[in-house]
Parts: C-alpha cells; sequence; structure tokens
C-alpha cells in the first residue's frame, strides 16, 4: 500500500507489521512521534501489544530485555540523550543475545544543546555488541526495521536501525508499505531457544568466571561474522519480495569510478545528484554508500575500494583526537590491500549538529580532493576556525 | 546589572532572553514570582545558582542573571548537591517540571530530601509532558486522555508533595503559579530556610492541558488553615493526594541539620580541634626507613 509518511511514521508502520508484542518507550526529541505513532495503533487495536511508557529510556530497554527474555517480540525509539542513559543496559541486551530491534533517530549529543542529526549518539553505541543499519529514506526505514527482527532473531543480536533527526525522521515521502500478508511470510513469529519459561526453570543474569566470560564474549562475535551473511541473504529474500533488494553497502556509478565517496544515511541522496553532475563533467566520480556498519564488512568494502584513485569519507561524527569515525574504520579495513592498490584516502568531517550538508559542499570536497586542493588526511569542513585553534588554546567560543 | 548595584529590583534579575513558552504558559508566573523572591531577599546574582534539568520549564536558568546550568534529563537535583557541597556558600535554586523531577529523574528527590541538602527545589508541576508534546506524565491524573494513552492514563498519579515529605525534606510547600502574591511568598520562605525546600508549583500547560486548567485549580484552590501545625508530619501528609480541593501554603517545616552541617561536624571531629594535617607528613609515615 502506498502512502506519503515520514521517516518516523515508516519506523511505526514497520513496527505494526513486525508484530511486536511488548514496546516499551520514552518520548525524546525528534524520535517522539514514532512512539505516538506507536501508541496511536496499540490504541486502535492495529498493534496486538502491550504498550508501557516508562520513567525514562533505562527503563524502556530494560522493559524491553525483560519481555524478550521471556520470548516476546519487543521494540523500543530512542535519540541521542536517550540513546546514552541506555548505555548500561545496550551492553546487557547485545551480551544476553537478546534480538531487541531499536529505532535511533540520530541526533546531536549535548553540550551545546542540539536536537539536530549527527551521528555520534549511536556511533558511541558501535562496541555494545548491537548490530546497526544506517537508512538513507523512509521507504529503507520501513524494509530495513522489518528485516531486521528477521535477522537479529537468526543471530541472536539485537538491531538499532539509525535514521537522520529531521532530514529524514521529518520529511514526507511516497512510501511502499508491505501488507501484513507479506511480513507475515518473511518473518515468522519469534522462537526463542532460550526463553524465561515455568516448565524449565532458570536463572539468567549469573556471575560468570574468568574461566567462561570469554567464550560468551568469543561466541558474540562469532554471530556477527555469521551476520554479515545473514543480511545479505535476509535483504536478497526481501528484494524477490518486494522487488526493492538491500545489500551490505549501496554502490552507485562505481563500476569505473576513480574518485569515491563514502557515506551513510541522508546525506547519501545528496550525493547521487553531485556524482551525477560530476560524471557530465567528466569525472569518474561514484557513492559508496554505508547500510549495515556493524557487523562491519570489511572484505567488502576492501574488495569495492581497492585499485581507486582517490577516496574522500564524509563522517558526520567524530572520534575527538583522532578522525571522523566511518574513516577510521575504513582506514584500517584497507590497510591490508597492497601498496599499489591503496587509494588515496580523505576524511571529512561535515554537518555536525545538523548543519546541512549541500551539493555546493559535497562538490567542494570532492573536488577539492581530486584536483589536489585538500591534502590533510582530515578535513573539518566548513567550520569557522577561532584564533589559535591549532594550538587547542581555545576551548569554547 | 553590575556588582556596584545596591539594590536589587525583580527587574534586576531578567536577561536579554525572551523565554519560549508559549503564551499563558504557567511557567511565565513561576519565573516572576522567583525575580520578586530574589529581590525581597536581594540575593546577589554572583552568589546565586539557578540549575534546572531538560524540559520547558528548565529553560528558567536561561531567563534569571545569576550563575545557571541547563543540564540533562533529570538531574538537576545532582548538580545542585554538587554545588551547593562544592560552594556553600551560594544559594542553590533548582527548577524544572514534573517530567523531568518524577520520572526520569524521579530517584534524586528522595535522596536530596534524605540528605537535608541546603537547596530550595521548584517544581513546576503542569501534570503532562509538554517540551515533547502531550504524552503522560507521573502527575498526570488516572483517566486523563494524552497522546501516549489514547484511552485514558491506566496509571495511579503521584503527588511530589507527598513524596518529599515522606522522604525528609524539611520545607515543602504548595502553590500556583495564578497565585503570584502566595507564590512570591513561598519561594522566599523556601530559600531563606535552613535545608532542603521543596515547592511543588501548580503551573498550567495551556497549550497540552488546556487554558481550562487555570479556572479548574482556582476553583479547587484554598490556603492552608492558620491553625495547621507545619511542625506535624502527620498533619501535612493530610494535604496531599488531594482530590477536589488545592491547598496552597506551606504544609510542612521543621528544622534539622542539612547535609552540609553534618559534613562539617564530620570534619571538625574527626580534626579533633586541630589545623588539617599537611598531605606531605603523613605521606612520610608511610615511607621505608632507610
Amino acid at each position: 500500500m502506498r502512502m506519503v509518511i515520514k521517516g518516523n511514521g515508516a519506523v511505526a508502520h514497520a513496527v505494526r507489521l513486525a508484530r511486536p508484542q511488548v514496546i516499551s518507550a520514552y518520548p525524546i526529541t525528534p524520535q517522539t512521534s514514532i512512539i505516538e505513532g506507536i501508541a496511536s495503533m496499540v490504541a486502535e487495536g492495529k498493534i496486538d501489544a502491550r504498550f508501557i511508557k516508562v520513567e525514562s529510556e533505562h527503563s524502556a530497554l530494560a522493559g524491553c530485555i525483560a519481555a524478550e527474555s521471556a520470548g516476546a517480540r519487543t521494540f523500543t525509539a530512542t535519540s541521542a540523550q536517550g540513546l546514552a542513559l541506555m548505555h548500561e543496559v545496550i551492553h546487557w541486551a547485545a551480551g544476553a543475545r537478546l534480538p531487541i530491534v531499536l529505532a535511533n533517530v540520530n541526533r546531536a549529543m549535548a553540550p551545546g544543546w542540539s536536537i539536530w542529526t549527527d551521528q555520534t549518539d549511536s556511533l558511541s553505541q558501535r562496541d555494545t555488541g548491537w548490530m546497526q543499519v544506517y537508512c538513507q529514506s523512509a521507504q529503507e526505514v520501513v524494509d530495513s526495521v522489518i528485516q531486521a527482527y528477521k535477522v537479529s532473531e537468526r543471530v541472536l543480536l539485537p538491531t538499532m536501525v539509525i535514521l537522520d533527526a529531521f532530514f529524514l525522521s521529518h520529511t514526507y515521502e511516497d512510501v511502499e508499505v508491505p501488507e501484513p500478508g507479506l511480513v507475515d511470510g518473511f518473518l515468522p513469529p519469534l522462537d526463542l531457544p532460550q526463553k524465561m519459561d515455568l516448565e524449565h526453570p532458570a536463572a539468567l543474569g549469573n556471575l560468570v568466571f574468568p574461566d567462561r566470560y570469554m567464550e560468551f564474549r568469543r561466541k558474540m562475535d562469532l554471530a556477527h561474522q555469521v551476520a554479515l551473511g545473514v543480511w545479505d541473504e535476509v535483504g536478497r529474500e526481501w528484494g524477490e519480495l518486494t522487488g526493492r533488494p538491500y545489500g551490505l553497502v549501496e554502490q552507485y556509478r562505481m563500476d569505473d569510478a576513480e574518485l569515491v565517496l563514502v557515506t551513510a544515511a541522508t546525506t547519501a541522496s545528496t550525493a547521487r545528484v553531485v556524482i551525477d553532475a560530476l560524471r557530465d563533467e567528466g569525472v569518474a566520480a561514484g557513492l559508496l554508500r554505508l547500510r549495515v556498519f556493524r557487523p562491519f564488512p570489511a572484505d567488502l568494502i576492501r574488495t569495492i575500494l581497492a585499485d581507486r584513485k582517490k577516496v574522500v569519507i564524509l563522517d558526520r561524527n567524530c572520534s575527538f583526537g583522532h578522525h571522523g569515525i566511518f574513516h577510521q574504520e575504513i582506514k584500517s579495513a584497507l590497510y591490508e590491500l597492497p601498496a599499489g592498490q591503496q587509494p588515496e584516502m580523505h576524511g571529512v568531517i561535515a554537518g555536525l549538529g545538523g548543519r546541512d550538508v549541500t551539493v555546493e559542499d559535497l562538490r567542494g570536497m570532492l573536488m577539492g580532493v581530486w584536483e589536489g586542493r585538500i591534502t590533510k588526511p582530515v578535513t573539518w569542513w566548513n567550520v569557522l576556525e577561532a584564533k589559535g585553534a591549532e594550538t587547542g588554546a581555545v576551548a569554547m567560543g | 546589572m553590575s556588582a556596584a548595584e545596591t539594590v536589587f529590583k525583580p527587574g534586576s534579575y531578567k536577561t536579554d532572553l525572551k523565554p519560549v513558552w508559549c503564551p499563558g504558559c504557567g511557567d511565565f508566573g513561576v519565573l516572576n514570582a522567583l525575580y520578586r523572591a530574589m529581590a525581597k531577599l536581594q540575593l546577589e546574582p554572583w552568589n546565586t545558582v539557578v540549575i534546572s534539568g531538560i524540559g520547558c520549564s528548565s529553560r528558567l536558568p536561561g531567563y534569571v542573571a545569576t550563575y545557571g546550568f541547563n543540564s540533562v534529563h533529570g538531574r538537576a537535583l545532582t548538580l545542585a548537591t554538587g554545588t551547593k557541597l562544592a560552594r556553600p556558600e551560594t544559594t542553590v535554586i533548582a527548577v524544572g517540571g514534573d517530567g523531568d523531577g518524577m520520572a526520569i529523574g524521579g530517584n534524586h528527590l528522595m535522596h536530596a530530601c534524605r540528605r537535608n541538602l541546603d537547596v530550595t527545589y521548584i517544581l513546576m508541576d503542569n501534570e503532562i509532558y509538554g517540551l515533547t508534546k502531550g504524552q503522560t506524565a507521573p502527575t498526570t491524573p488516572t483517566g486523563d486522555k494524552t497522546k501516549s494513552s489514547f484511552w485514558g492514563n491506566p496509571e495511579p498519579a503521584v503527588d511530589p508533595v507527598e513524596l518529599a515529605i515522606a522522604t525528609g525534606a524539611t520545607f515543602v510547600a504548595r502553590g500556583f503559579s495564578g497565585d503570584m502574591k502566595m507564590l512570591t511568598e513561598l519561594i522566599q520562605r523556601g530559600i531563606e530556610h535552613h535545608g532542603f525546600s521543596f515547592i511543588n508549583v501548580l503551573s498550567p500547560c495551556v497549550t497540552w492541558r488546556g487554558e481550562a486548567q487555570y479556572g479548574i485549580i482556582k476553583e479547587k484552590l484554598h490556603k492552608v488553615p492558620e491553625d495547621h501545625d507545619v511542625t506535624s508530619r502527620e498533619a501535612a501528609m493530610r494535604f496531599t493526594r488531594e482530590k477536589d480541593v488545592v491547598t496552597e501554603g506551606v504544609l510542612y517545616e521543621v528544622q534539622q541539620p542539612t547535609i552540609g552541617d553534618q559534613i562539617k561536624a564530620i570534619r571538625e571531629k574527626a580534626q579533633g580541634g586541630k589545623p588539617a594535617p599537611d598531605t606531605k607528613e603523613i605521606l612520610k609515615t608511610f615511607y621505608p626507613a632507610i
């Protein structure tokens, strides 16, 4: 069914189709309309679930953890400060191998207070054992939430489906929302191998001594490796059902590209316009869009970027004291390439705190690198440099 | 305002920022009562700190020309605790909404109360989450329809006043943002009180609970009886969980040592009247004899 909905509405509809039994959430801008939409659907009887509006995000995820441990399919949504407040139990959900699906609307962290988009909130949860999918459109949000349940429940790892604040969460698009029957055929009811069960009483969350802890962690890491293949397979299967296949990454005009822009989320849609323009002008430009970021498809990215001339990696995030986070990961993935196949890599940090990344910005960074005007390994794009910034003398201002 | 200014008027505490609150918001009343109370007490801005968490009402520190801290969701009282313990000479005023103080930061109220932290905490209670646009709060009456409870709120509401009395606050009052005179007095007395002062202010949200709230509260409003014994916890508890009436005034007030007093007393006891020891001298006692 075709609907004109915003990114947050896309999440709500996908959740409806996934038939979770427990939804637990706390309002935070710009996520709130996701749970409002879900609350209405529960009230109207469109979702047969218990909806709990708890007193904080920490409790929201804890509620999902408990319900999922009892064998129920669950959902929660949050953003920035809320995700950070969940951090303790974010680790728990992954460590307990609970296939929870969470939608995170990327929002900048305080201070200074901001409600606008920035990827540092979700990327700060990179090492928790959750899978992460970055979406570029409301259509992809619908499709990814449904796929996330399938993959999560296969490999027993939770997934964070991530969408940009406002640029995606609050903009309306024409979206194909699948019919319930189609999704029911794709996503069978949850059947956890281990759960709280009165017939088979067991204790959860016990102390694990040093002789066993590492084995649990090893299994999580192995599950991530398996998950790479599962995402690929599930994305293909979804494509056969709907005509919209998904891969771990998306490539645009990459066949003979010599200059590659790597980025994620909504910036990729702006980027396609720039790539087309550069192609018209005779520059062999292409786009590599990161979609599944955890597990990280390092081998695939290495194969795709081998032998390219120049690569620009755009990060809407920063690991302070080092590079943008996507930049770091891609650099490390390409280290294994022989010197002759290594592209020249430049990181660009742009669009933090919701600053717009325009067609002109993308053209500027791509051509700056292509024509050799940008030579530094990392560039903060279009930022007002205060006097003394280079010596670290300026803290704020 | 300058240090040379000797008499502070309510307007002296205004900043250049214009409040972003909706027209008719109860928080304007609280802000004006706070300006007036501060002027009555002649609080020096450079010795005053206003601290909040997150929410519509938590914008308030930006509108007061003192030190201010618009901190993170629910943590106003934790920052107030740190500020007061580090700088006991300052007047610390914590402010925020019922969502901030009763939900995400709910557990901090109990500890500020039981410690009898010498801070004034003004809770702007509109019975709804305003900033996130109208979801059920812990103070929303049972049965009320909100954007997160279409069929009515299934949960019983908390009375913040009851919670504060029960967990050890030494000054507890209830005010109404539509009664400026009383509210100014309550805030003034709260700041003057040595110990934890909790003021629950019914501050209507006209956008998400409707303008009728003013009329509903006004109709139920009456002053605490003159013969009420403010030192009796039992008597004070009679003015909690009210349904058909709203009692405004000081409901409970007793004198007890604050956490600051207790820490000071312990320090003095530990030092036994001697000056603070020199760390270097103490470290020397651990050096191996060579």
